[in-house]
């Protein structure tokens, strides 16, 4: 499957051909432009081509969600960024939305409603899964993973904040890896710190940075690979591994990325 | 001497109505500061919450412990009280144990059970104390938990421990008194305080009589004067936490409260046709002050019984950070009887955000929702604090620093950080050519 022809197609490109795509990746910012979150988009756009699942972008058309700026207070900013997305999504038609950002899944899903946008949203941790149920992404016997130990790390927003999480353990489960939980997990789970546009400012004085407190929680478990599911846990999870020196033996890695090297993609 | 009880206890119960009333009146006033939350939808699935996780206490079993202990205190109330009825109706009309004789076999089957409902809540409250005072359980020692905080949940157990041993008491005077006295119904055998009397048996009827109706009055005053104190304490939740639950959200938890008077204006600036203008006056953009809540944030306040379970899982808090979600409540209450009692009310130059709440507790806020979910009667401390934060980035413009930088990257380049927006697709450039 490596010799795979990717194609990233935009929903202009499909407008221009009358055509609307099934469903419509949203990359989201740090999808688009985080070097490392650049590399999930990657493996989630294999994933969608080795699939093939008829989706498409918005490339340059797509703009922030108005996420952080509502969580930091200031609504105008927020509902001037979702009314501009909603036009252009509804003047495209789309109709089903695919993000690996649980902060724009959460917004487009639950907050873009009441100002006109109404679509169906999916995580791309519950796209992976139906995947896996079809059938359509098969897992080789004794992959890469077997028996290796896994931990996953809740995002906040994908688990308390939409009640996402058997999704991404179900995603690992089907790697034959080894999930081992955290004390803190799926309800309990602790934040990485970042979200409520905490990733855009430097914490408030303490007796300690949040990453570093769940990281070593995620150390402790033994895992050497650190399943995450969104781009702020994975640069703080990262940010954290870095800070307690073991970034040559641990590795924090998205579910679309554990996928697509599962499947030599 | 029986016509006498019978008219001081009237007074009595008059008295403790009034006082009683006079509170109600203040606290619903004090939540009437906000503003209307509206709610009125989806009442099938409120009355759910109101049974599952108030009556039925589901979330408090998330801890099993202090579950099960406060489950025999919770059930005990519930029940004892059914006996407070027979005491009121005792005191108005002069009788002693008037349902006994309509109950016949009955009665002392149920007054057993409640004996040992009653020994079942002392035991429960002795163990509260000494996980408050001597095991010193975290959560009830942190910064917000000063020494008001720390005497009304010490009170309350002493006041309820008290209560159990006066019903034992003159459970155990009356059934010593059943033998010598005719007015003193024979209940049978009542186990638990049975093991009180050889304390009582030395005494003559006179003295029995005496002991057995100080323990009556004691324990009816003692009801009314805790009713009374509890309008005044954290203990409120006992009434306040049914209404929480009903008014409680019913969204996903990440979802943020909309601001319609917003999306019109942005709906006229992008052109867009506004929508009908929203009814009322504009007021502020988000919270200063506790009349710029919702009133089912206020409420959430009267049912907070400071348990700590929020900011025991606040990744702020656990780390270090000011922000505690308990806090924000006790704040919340505490500025509203600040209103509500001082005579200049909202006018006295005092806000809940600047006097009670810091910037920098707000800030510190990651919206995990670890609070919202903690929480055993479903108090949102988040709803709150993101009010804050719209004012002081709506109002004052006083943001953090990077936050206001975050802001401007969203206005010039529709992403928080600072790239150009014609590179937004460029990674599909570098998957292509490789």
């Amino acid at each position: 499957m490596s010799d795979l022809q990717i194609s990233v197609p935009t929903v202009a490109d499909l407008a221009a051909k009358n055509e609307v795509p099934e469903v419509l990746f949203w990359v989201g910012c740090a999808g688009s432009y985080d070097d490392r979150y650049k590399k999930v988009t990657v493996a989630f756009v294999k994933i969608l081509n080795a699939v093939g699942t008829k989706f498409a972008v918005l490339g340059s058309e797509e703009t922030c969600t108005g996420d952080p700026a509502r969580r930091a207070g200031n609504e105008f900013l927020f509902q001037m960024q979702a009314m501009n997305n909603i036009t252009v999504l509804n003047g495209y038609g789309i109709k089903k939305i695919v993000t690996a950002c649980p902060h724009c899944f959460n917004t487009i899903k639950n907050e873009y409603p009441e100002l006109g946008g109404n679509y169906e949203v999916i995580h791309h941790s519950s796209f992976l899964q139906q995947l896996i149920n079809d059938g359509k992404v098969k897992m080789k016997e004794g992959g890469a993973f077997k028996g290796k130990k896994i931990t996953y790390h809740d995002s906040c927003y994908l688990g308390r904040a939409n009640g996402v999480y058997e999704a991404p353990r179900e995603v690992l489960k089907a790697l034959d890896a080894d999930l081992v939980e955290m004390k803190r997990c799926r309800t309990t789970g602790l934040c990485c710190g970042a979200g409520g546009a905490q990733m855009f400012k430097e914490p408030e004085k303490g007796k300690k940075d949040i990453n570093v407190e769940r990281t070593e929680e995620a150390l402790n478990t033994g895992a050497k690979t650190v399943a995450v599911a969104c781009p702020f846990c994975m640069t703080m999870m990262s940010d954290g591994v870095k800070n307690k020196e073991r970034e040559a033996d641990v590795k924090v890695k998205d579910l679309a990325e554990l996928i697509a090297e599962s499947q030599g993609l | 001497m029986g016509i006498i009880q019978q008219i001081l206890f009237l007074v009595t119960l008059a008295v403790a109505f009034m006082l009683i009333r006079k509170r109600v009146v203040r606290i619903k006033s004090n939540i009437q500061l906000g503003k209307k939350s509206g709610v009125t939808e989806r009442s099938s699935e409120r009355w759910k919450n109101v049974l599952l996780v108030a009556f039925g206490q589901k979330k408090m079993f998330k801890r099993v412990i202090p579950a099960f202990l406060h489950f025999w205190i919770y059930a005990g109330f519930l029940i004892i009280n059914l006996e407070v009825l027979e005491f009121i109706i005792d005191g108005l009309l002069g009788t002693h144990r008037v349902f006994a004789p309509f109950l016949g076999g009955v009665y002392p089957v149920l007054m057993n059970f409640f004996e040992s409902l009653a020994v079942a809540v002392l035991l429960a409250c002795v163990i509260f104390l000494i996980r408050r005072n001597i095991l010193k359980v975290k959560r009830f020692w942190s910064a917000e938990m000063t020494s008001w905080p720390r005497l009304d949940g010490n009170l309350i157990l002493v006041i309820e421990i008290t209560l159990m041993v006066a019903i034992l008491t003159m459970n155990a005077t009356d059934q010593l008194l059943q033998s010598k006295d005719d007015h003193y119904v024979h209940t049978g055998q009542l186990f638990f305080s049975s093991f009180l009397m050889p304390l009582f048996q030395g005494h003559d009827t006179q003295t029995l009589v005496v002991i057995e109706r100080a323990a009556w009055w004691f324990h009816i005053i003692g009801i009314f004067g805790f009713a009374l104190y509890v309008t005044y304490s954290k203990h409120l939740h006992i009434f306040m936490a049914f209404p929480n639950t009903y008014f409680a959200k019913l969204e996903p938890k990440g979802h943020m409260v909309n601001m319609p008077i917003v999306t019109n204006e942005v709906k006229s600036m992008l052109g867009l046709g506004a929508a009908e203008a929203p009814a009322g006056e504009p007021g502020r953009f988000g919270a200063k002050d506790v009349n710029d809540l919702a009133r089912h944030n206020l409420m959430a306040a009267y049912a907070c019984t400071e348990c700590g379970r929020c900011t025991s899982e606040c990744p702020a808090n656990l780390t270090g950070k000011k922000l505690s979600p308990r806090k924000i409540m006790m704040d919340t209450r505490d500025r509203m009887e600040e209103v509500g009692k001082g005579e200049k009310g909202l006018q006295d130059d005092k806000s809940l955000l600047g006097d009670y709440i810091t910037k920098e507790e707000v800030n510190a806020c990651t919206s995990c929702n670890a609070c919202v979910e903690a929480c055993p009667v479903l108090i949102n401390p988040l709803e709150i604090i993101l009010e804050l934060r719209r004012y002081v980035a709506m109002e004052e413009s006083g943001s953090p620093a990077q936050w206001n930088s975050m802001f401007q990257n969203i206005e010039t380049s529709f992403a928080p950080w600072k790239f150009a927006p014609s590179d937004r697709f460029n990674w599909s450039k570098d998957l292509q050519s490789k």
